[in-house]
């Protein structure tokens, strides 16, 4: 199995713990990962406000770089659902084609394709609200979401289950978007702020310790409206936990 | 109508700093409506289902939607129903001014129709001296407050008690420290009735137009409309050609689906069949384009038409929930809205895109299956194309696009986005972007290293490249 | 207008779906339709005959001035046959009429203009009783709409309990333009 760990751009700059907590886990897991050294971003800010043309540059690097493998895995639900679902800037070749195809999102990776879901060897003892970002929800399939009528899962939720201590906790919003939205976050500050605030509020009033989420992209936002707020809570990936730090 | 440009995420700042109240009750006003249509939802098997066979029936009929037409015009006029054709808004506008006019109208009451509201209808009667009364209590609050309905099937819902008390005490003379919804009604209800009785006219619009049958049907909870229509000698009803469905048995998949979406009930109140005039007078109908046709003809927004107008996806958009629906700055609010109104004026509504944070859920809830987010990205990439970009967006992404194309454009600014971080951290005056941010968040900090070089360091491999 | 329309309707035609009626076997229709319509706002009372049905109205409505009947089984003291003007009826205070079959999944019952006599009957009075043989229930919209028959009536409606609204602040108020409350009475003949 030939695996290629991407390492969505704002990971790499702003949260390189994230991406050292994935590939360490990977490795652990006994899969060998290369990690492409030209990547940069999948172009999905540009491709979301509708920049075909800004995008287009971006989605071919990415595809330059991770052609050939069985698998992309990348712990960023967002951009993997872009490179699936919106990765269309560029033609649509077999090479860009097999690349979209076989990225996955790290819990859906682990989930499906090596099919985990016991890592009680794995201890977090906290009170634990778990955050799937919309793309994951409604782009990647990793939760069902609550306005579909019909059975209920949730990927996330089931790989930190058994994890010993860890206490789930369902908040009042649980698939209620926070209001990150890439660029609308700034774009659209005064909504974007308080869809926010709407969300750490939730957590505070669940008395939510830890908010794990497979998407760093959402957790940037909620945990600079929360620190704002001078609220105690932490934001982790879940990387972060399942591969016991760094933190 | 004004053609400047909707300034969206400006009017949704100031729906929110207004005060602590308006935006915070609209939104769990709004929430509690979309937990209530989760919760009549789930008590239906065949849910997922009937959204589906929705979708379908309106996609039959809008790629059918010539002979459907057709047939319903002759069906209708066999049940004594007279048909106009209206292209415009300024051609239905004229079009009813006539009929009352050569009915000698005065006064008009009228129930909601989203057509008439898109027309700017009311206005319109109104310079010409008929004296127009909403029926609807939403909209009969709209009214009162010159202002535009903020939602599809709760025109007030962005208003308080509290502001309702004050409008209805300053116009129809009720007590102003009485702010019970049931003596708010009540009051209405006993100043609008002499209004029903005295019109010589009534107007609808309708929610579905049965082909086969020449009939139309109208939705209400209040009985507005019915008893408009059982009282005044003359009803007129403006049709959009996108209402349209074949056959009778149709109305109970959509029946199904419409209440329910809308605010979690059942059915409304009342669904009522209108198939010709009552004995004595007459029966009107307007079947309207403005817009409708072209909408059909664009490849990847004429599935927008299959709209059944419930305000689902406005109830759970977390966007809209903040906004009000006032902030659009259109007749249709909220995700709906976003990919109807540019349809109609792409230049006053080309920032209405870029509101959204493209959650999805608004397609989720849809009960006709419009894939409203996707329309949404795409409407995006129209405004880019034709450089209608809010200006911030054109400017950063114009520097983006090169950094993310060159890997040592990327290192060398994710090196220097990390200077101006530790050198500025909490005064962000140097990049309105990062302002936007750091007004009501903190900013992450950026790492002492990049997973790239930590990744050089401890798995000591050469660059590839 | 219509050359518009075939201008640009799509190439791609869709086919029209079948329509399954998604009845269940063995549901208490008459349970689920007292369920469905005190949902809505209605009440419901089994009628075991007239004199039952006399008492219970007289309790229900104490004040009751003006009563108006559309049914041949029950007498008002105002005349559907003096009315000469739909505004007549304004100050009918229960008006009763006995409607065709209910619906359910719902709380509905179907009324046409050959029940109503004077359509304005049912929105202009305050309170309205509706007579309904417990043997006329549909199951669902489906099954419903199976039974609508729009040729025979230039109006026809599905009500679903007292008129409503929630348009002051969100608040749920019965009576806003239309009848205050409804009493549904099952009673095969009266």
């Amino acid at each position: 199995m030939k695996v290629a760990l991407f390492i969505p751009c704002y990971i790499d700059a702003l949260y390189p713990k994230v991406g050292i907590a994935t590939l360490e886990l990977l490795e652990r897991l006994g899969v060998e990962v290369d990690y492409p050294l030209n990547q940069t971003c999948c172009g999905q800010p540009l491709g979301n406000e509708g920049d075909q043309k800004n995008a287009a540059a971006a989605e071919r690097l990415f595809v330059d770089n991770f052609k050939g493998y069985d698998y992309i895995v990348g712990p960023a639900g967002s951009c993997v659902k872009h490179v699936r679902h919106h990765l269309d800037a560029i033609e649509q070749t077999t090479d860009v084609q097999s690349v979209r195809k076989n990225t996955y999102e790290l819990v859906e990776f682990l989930h499906d394709i090596l099919k985990l879901r016991d890592f009680s060897n794995v201890t977090f003892s906290h009170r634990v609200a778990v955050h799937n970002s919309c793309s994951s929800i409604r782009g990647l399939q990793l939760a069902s979401c609550s306005e579909v009528m019909g059975p209920r899962w949730n990927k996330t939720e089931a790989l930190l289950e058994r994890v010993k201590g860890l206490e789930l906790v369902h908040i009042d919003r649980p698939d209620e978007c926070c209001g990150f939205g890439g660029t609308f976050a700034v774009t659209d500050e005064a909504v974007s702020a308080k869809m926010g605030l709407d969300k750490v509020r939730d957590y505070e009033r669940h008395g939510i310790e830890y908010v794990v989420s497979p998407d760093m992209s959402c957790l940037m936002h909620q945990e600079g409206v929360s620190k704002m707020q001078q609220m105690p809570i932490q934001f982790v990936h879940i990387a972060q936990v399942l591969n016991q730090g760094p933190f | 109508m004004s053609t400047t440009k909707v300034k969206v995420a400006e009017n949704a700042a100031k729906f929110i700093q207004q005060d602590d109240i308006h935006e915070k009750l609209h939104d769990q006003n709004l929430w509690n409506v979309r937990m209530r249509r989760d919760t009549v939802a789930s008590a239906i098997p065949e849910w997922e289902e009937l959204r589906t066979l929705a979708s379908r029936i309106k996609e039959h009929t809008l790629t059918h939607l010539d002979e459907y037409v057709l047939q319903f015009a002759d069906n209708a006029e066999k049940r004594g129903i007279k048909v106009h054709w209206a292209s415009t808004a300024e051609d239905h506008n004229r079009i009813v001014y006539e009929i009352l006019a050569s009915h000698q109208v005065k006064r008009l009451v009228k129930s909601k129709s989203m057509l008439q509201e898109e027309c700017h209808m009311a206005p319109y009667l109104e310079k010409r001296g008929i004296t127009l009364t909403e029926t609807d209590l939403g909209e009969r609050i709209q009214q009162l407050s010159g202002q535009d309905p903020s939602h599809i099937v709760m025109p007030a819902i962005h208003q308080t008690k509290e502001d309702i008390a004050k409008l209805f005490a300053e116009k129809i003379g009720t007590d102003p420290n009485k702010v019970d919804a049931n003596y708010l009604t009540e009051a209405m209800r006993n100043n609008a009735r002499p209004k029903f009785l005295e019109a010589e006219a009534t107007m609808t619009g309708a929610n579905f137009a049965i082909a086969e049958t020449g009939s139309f049907v109208v939705c209400t909870n209040e009985g507005n409309a019915d008893l408009g229509a059982a009282i005044a000698p003359l009803h007129i009803a403006s049709i959009g050609i996108e209402k349209m469905v074949p056959k009778v048995e149709d109305m109970g998949v959509f029946i199904r689906l419409l209440s329910r979406s809308a605010v979690g009930t059942a059915a409304t109140q009342y669904t009522s069949h209108f198939s010709g005039p009552r004995k004595g007078t007459e029966m009107h109908i307007i079947l309207t384009d403005h817009g409708r046709s072209h909408r059909l003809g664009l490849e990847d927004f004429w599935s927008s038409l299959k709209c059944i107008r419930c305000g689902a996806c406005m109830n759970t958009c977390p966007v809209y929930r903040r906004s009000g629906g006032l902030s659009y700055g259109a007749t249709y609010s909220g995700p709906i809205g976003i990919i109807l109104d540019p349809s109609y004026d792409e230049d006053k509504y080309s920032e209405l895109p870029f509101h959204s944070s493209l959650c999805g859920s608004c397609t989720e809830v849809c009960p006709v299956r419009i894939d409203i987010a996707e329309q949404i990205v795409k409407w995006r990439k129209v405004m880019s194309a034709k450089k209608k970009l809010p200006v911030g967006l054109r400017l950063a992404f114009g520097v983006t696009g090169t950094v993310f194309k060159y890997p040592w454009v990327f290192r060398t600014a994710e090196a220097a986005g990390k200077w101006a971080l530790k050198f500025a951290p909490d005064a962000l005056i140097y990049n309105k972007t990062l302002n936007a941010w750091g007004r009501q968040r903190k900013l992450p900090e950026f790492a002492d290293q990049t997973f790239r070089d930590w990744y050089l360091k401890n798995r000591n491999k050469e660059p590839k490249a | 207008m219509l050359a518009a329309i075939r201008k640009n309707m799509p190439k791609d035609k869709v086919a029209y779906p079948r329509l399954p009626s998604f009845e269940v076997a063995g549901k208490d229709l008459k349970r689920t339709f007292e369920e469905s319509l005190s949902k809505a706002g209605g009440k419901l009372f089994d009628i075991a005959n007239k004199e039952e049905a006399l008492q219970l109205f007289a309790e229900l409505y104490p004040d009751a001035k003006v009563v108006c009947s559309a049914t041949a089984e029950w007498t008002g003291n105002k005349s559907l046959e003096e009315v000469s003007a739909p505004g007549e009826l304004e100050n009918v205070d229960v008006a009763v009429i006995r409607a065709r079959f209910g619906v359910a999944e719902t709380g509905m019952v179907w009324l046409t203009e050959h029940e109503l006599i004077v359509n304005s009957l049912a929105f202009l009075a305050q309170h309205l009783v509706i007579l309904l043989d417990p043997d006329e229930i549909s199951e669902n919209m489906h099954t419903a709409y199976r039974r609508v028959d729009l040729q025979r009536a230039d109006y026809g409606v599905f009500v679903m309990g007292p008129s409503a609204t929630a348009d002051v602040g969100a608040v749920l108020v019965r009576g806003a333009q239309g009848p205050r409350s409804l009493s549904l009475f099952f009673t095969k003949s009266l």
